[in-house]
């Protein structure tokens, strides 16, 4: 038998327009705990997904081999077949269902007459429950689970398909600090019994106290893979693979002079909508009149729940603390107030959150603000017009007229629709979150060149982003955020990507 | 990646193309169709459905005075109902209940009038209060409660059906004075004299087509001094041509039956008067907001459950205006009054261009769309199609109104 379960050769995967995957590399030993690394967007969920067939073959440029054969599978069924089952962070159970129901959808326990045998599946789901170690009666609804027991349950699931090769994609994201040592003891006995593991992950101490390998992604290629015999698995180690590329000169200049706070917010506690955790924990931070304040932190820091709990209470629930917008207490219930107050926030996801995408620029950039258009209700369609066009030419929106449907413009003149808009409420203060997600190099400079003109003329912005070069390039100030917590904060002279990795990364227990 | 260069930015804003250029011309017509086709594709299925009712009825009947006076009548209460369901379905709502609302209004208003003998005012009046609080009732379940808008009506249409039972007694009421019955079945004619015909009815098409053509022009000159792109110039002469005669011609029929009809009047107040609602003011475009992506409208501070609410508070307002219509065309009260009312004007909306996820939709489409139906009926009717196929064709059209909604939408999704 071949030491290797797996190898994948070469993959090169394009979505149009981007190269998500340029000729990676990636092999795992059987029987290991294979973890890899990268900053968001580096391309380790597009690699999972052509490992597990969710791009099927042909999809994709390269070869993988899978126990020591050529491999290629037109769907998660081909994969699953020969054990390569793929936990996704988003867990794929249905709440309504009981556990054995999951455990065994698509997959059923039929006994002789041809109907499902619900004895057998409830004695067979609980041998899978006692594997995993999870202490729950097979009927319960999944629905009624804490999210560390829901992976379990996904686990067991996976087992149930007599698994060979997990791939889990940050299975401890949401957990808490107990389950998911839980989940890391359960992958080191799932190793014993020869089971081979592929983990994404960002946080650094679970991977440098579990991991075998660690393989490093950066910009969809393939940096390096460490070893833990080789005493190479450390964390300063993993980051310096992760951020490792030179900053890119893409970022205008801008005379840096801020002026007096414009936002303070302190204290500021949210707990999830549904579940029993804090998202935001006693995070503080302040804002000046013409800073560039950026918030970094990894997926699932809190960072977008933090924004949009401050812009009227958009999110979570038993909201605590104080926000100050140049030194006068407000408070934000709604996001009229917030809008009135002078905050704005411009959404990660503008298909979703930001844009109306079967309408025009014009009504777009109108939406929040459509009472400055309005005389006793009646909206002066001219000015609007006027407005739009204004923004258009300011914005530099590349867009036949302002009556262009907004769904079909590009990605980054989109993100300048949604600038225009939350330009027009005329704030004191913009947090842009991710505001350069998916649009190409030159809509980000342009981006960019838009920032430096709005903290030129007073206005404090906060910027929220996954790319830490990014921060580096426009930021004066950076906070980190880690699992709500914010861990420090770093003027941009001394802020460096392995720095601020370092914060991101750092762990509650760490935490002064 | 190695280091990029920055970007060529230009430094300069474009300077504005010249005015000129913006022009839609003439050449461009087949352009400016197919851009429109969701709503053009609706006017030339209606020429499409008159003329070919034009040709198969006996004598061409169906375009006779008479008979156009008639559909007016007959159909005024489904487009009442039907401007407001546009709005409730631009919001990405839908009302089950208007038909059983309709059949509510009426009954209270009709057990005022007829059997306590109070003025006919006073059984209008308190049929609009019962509109309004029927639609408050529904707007609180929806908006503030967050059940969907399917459930609430469905259990209205039950509820305020068997409210109307309860306040009739099961049993029908009529007639109303003669007063009350001009709402539906009277007419404004011989103001101005007239041989033959009532010149008065003219004078009404020609002030509407001069309203038509001035206000086109004023939008035309606003929009050319705002650089808009405007059609070409003899293009909007033949646009004001073509409806000045449509309408014309409307009102010639009319002035050769019996005049102008008073529900004529009132159903044409409330198209103007919600069009520009639509369109706007504050609210009506509140409405397309939330219709067209309810989670970038909250985060853009419109107050989602105040504009729900209202927009069913406006929904029983005009059920309870189609409800005094229709109590008046049929001069009294009936328990089964409004049946399958709501039907025909969800399917007005859908057929005029609403489209079914939200966002989508004009008060005039839903106008043309109900006419179409109604020009449908009426026509089946005078060829003596019975019943039983009138049904299967309004379906099938129903249908395929809504599969080429479904169409466009995904033509434009390829070519985002």
């Amino acid at each position: 038998m071949a030491e290797n379960i797996l190898e994948m050769r070469s993959i090169t995967k394009t979505f149009p327009g981007v190269k998500a995957l340029e000729n990676v590399s990636l092999d795992v030993r059987r029987g290991e705990i294979h973890a890899i690394c990268g900053e968001n967007g580096a391309g380790k969920s597009t690699l999972m997904k052509v490992l597990s067939g969710v791009y099927p073959s042909g999809d994709y440029e390269g070869e993988i081999f899978y126990d020591g054969q050529s491999a290629s599978f037109g769907g998660i069924r081909d994969s699953e077949h020969v054990g390569i089952v793929i936990i996704h962070q988003e867990l794929a159970l249905v709440p309504y269902l009981s556990i054995a129901e999951n455990l065994f959808l698509g997959n059923e326990r039929i006994g002789r007459s041809g109907l499902i045998d619900w004895n057998l599946a409830n004695a067979d789901a609980a041998k899978l429950l006692a594997s995993v170690g999870l202490d729950e009666s097979p009927v319960t609804p999944v629905g009624q689970l804490g999210v560390g027991k829901q992976q379990l349950v996904e686990i067991a699931k996976a087992l149930s398909k007599d698994v060979r090769l997990l791939i889990l994609d940050e299975p401890t994201a949401a957990l808490n600090d107990s389950d998911s040592a839980h989940l890391l003891g359960l992958l080191r006995r799932l190793k014993e019994q020869g089971i081979t593991s592929i983990m994404i992950s960002h946080k650094l101490n679970e991977i440098t106290a579990i991991a075998d390998r660690v393989t490093v992604i950066r910009d969809g290629r393939t940096v390096e893979t460490l070893s833990l015999s080789a005493g190479e698995v450390t964390q300063e180690r993993i980051i310096r693979g992760m951020v490792g590329r030179d900053l890119e000169s893409f970022y205008p200049d801008r005379v840096s002079s801020p002026g007096e706070e414009v936002l303070r917010v302190e204290d500021w506690t949210v707990w999830h909508p549904t579940q029993d955790r804090k998202v935001v924990d006693n995070a503080s931070f302040t804002v000046r009149a013409g800073e560039v304040v950026g918030i970094a932190g990894l997926m699932g820091a809190g960072r977008t729940e933090l924004a949009m709990s401050i812009f009227g209470k958009s999110y979570g629930r038993d909201i605590s603390g104080q926000v100050f917008i140049r030194g006068k207490e407000i408070k934000a219930r709604t996001v009229a107030e917030a809008i009135g107050h002078g905050i704005a926030y411009a959404t990660e996801d503008r298909k979703r959150y930001g844009l109306n995408l079967i309408e025009d620029i014009r009504r777009n950039v109108s939406a929040a603000a459509l009472g400055k258009l309005a005389k006793r209700g009646w909206v002066n369609g001219n000015e609007e017009i006027k407005v739009a066009e204004q923004s258009r030419r300011d914005m530099n929106i590349k867009a036949p007229s302002v009556l262009s449907v907004v769904g079909k413009l590009s990605g980054g003149n989109q993100q300048k629709v949604v600038l225009s808009k939350w330009l027009f409420t005329d704030p004191e203060v913009l947090i842009l979150d991710e505001p350069t997600r998916g649009i190409d190099v030159g809509a980000k400079y342009e981006i960019y060149t838009i920032i430096n003109r709005l903290v030129a003329s007073g206005k404090a912005v906060v910027v929220i982003s996954s790319e830490l070069p990014e921060l580096l390039g426009i930021c004066d100030r950076i906070y980190t955020l880690s699992a709500g917590r914010m861990t420090g904060q770093l003027p941009i002279r001394e802020a460096t990507q392995e720095s601020l990795m370092a914060l991101m990364t750092k762990e509650r227990e760490s935490v002064g | 990646m190695t280091t990029t260069a920055p970007p060529e930015v230009d430094p300069t804003p474009k300077e504005p193309a010249p005015t000129v250029a913006l022009h839609t011309g003439t050449s461009d017509l087949r352009a400016l169709l197919t851009r429109n086709l969701r709503t053009s594709g609706i006017y030339i299925a209606f020429v499409a459905i008159v003329a070919l009712f034009w040709l198969v009825t006996k004598n061409h009947v169906s375009l006779s005075p008479g008979n156009i006076t008639n559909i007016v009548l007959q159909y005024s209460y489904i487009l009442v109902l039907a401007i407001g369901m546009v709005l409730v379905i631009i919001a990405g709502h839908i009302d089950l209940s208007v038909g059983s609302v309709v059949a509510l209004t009426g009954a209270v208003s009709a057990v005022l009038v007829i059997k306590h003998g109070y003025p006919w005012w006073v059984g209008m009046l308190a049929a609009v209060a019962v509109g309004l609080a029927v639609g408050a009732w529904q707007g609180f379940w929806v908006a503030y409660v967050g059940i969907p808008a399917f459930i609430v009506t469905l259990a209205g249409m039950l509820l305020f059906r068997g409210m109307t039972l309860q306040v009739l007694g099961n049993i029908s009421l009529s007639p109303f004075p003669s007063e009350y019955g001009k709402v539906a079945t009277g007419f404004l004619n011989g103001l101005l004299g007239g041989n033959g015909y009532d010149a008065f009815t003219l004078l009404i098409g020609l002030i509407a087509v001069a309203g038509y053509a001035v206000s086109g022009f004023r939008t035309r000159l606003a929009r050319i001094k705002y650089q808009q792109p405007v059609e070409s110039f003899p293009l909007f002469v033949a646009r004001v041509v073509l409806v000045g005669v449509v309408v014309m011609y409307f009102a010639w029929q009319l002035a050769h039956a019996r005049g102008l009809p008073i529900v004529l009047i009132i159903l044409a107040v409330l198209i103007i008067a919600y069009g520009i609602i639509s369109k706007r003011t504050v609210f009506g475009r509140q409405i397309y907001a939330i219709g067209g992506n309810l989670a970038a409208a909250q985060l853009s501070g419109v107050k989602v459950k105040v504009v729900n609410f209202w927009i069913f508070v406006n929904m029983g307002f005009l059920a309870s205006i189609a409800g005094i219509i229709y109590s008046s065309r049929t001069n009294g009260a009936q328990p089964a009054a409004g049946n399958m009312f709501e039907l025909d004007a969800i399917a007005a909306c859908f057929i005029g261009g609403a489209a079914v996820t939200g966002g989508v939709g004009t008060v005039v489409g839903a106008m043309v769309g109900g006419l179409i139906m109604a020009v449908m009926s009426n026509g089946m009717q005078l060829m003596g199609i019975e019943q039983q196929i009138q049904s299967i064709v309004k379906g099938l059209v129903l249908l395929l109104a809504v599969a080429f909604d479904v169409y466009n939408k995904r033509r434009a999704g390829a070519s985002r």
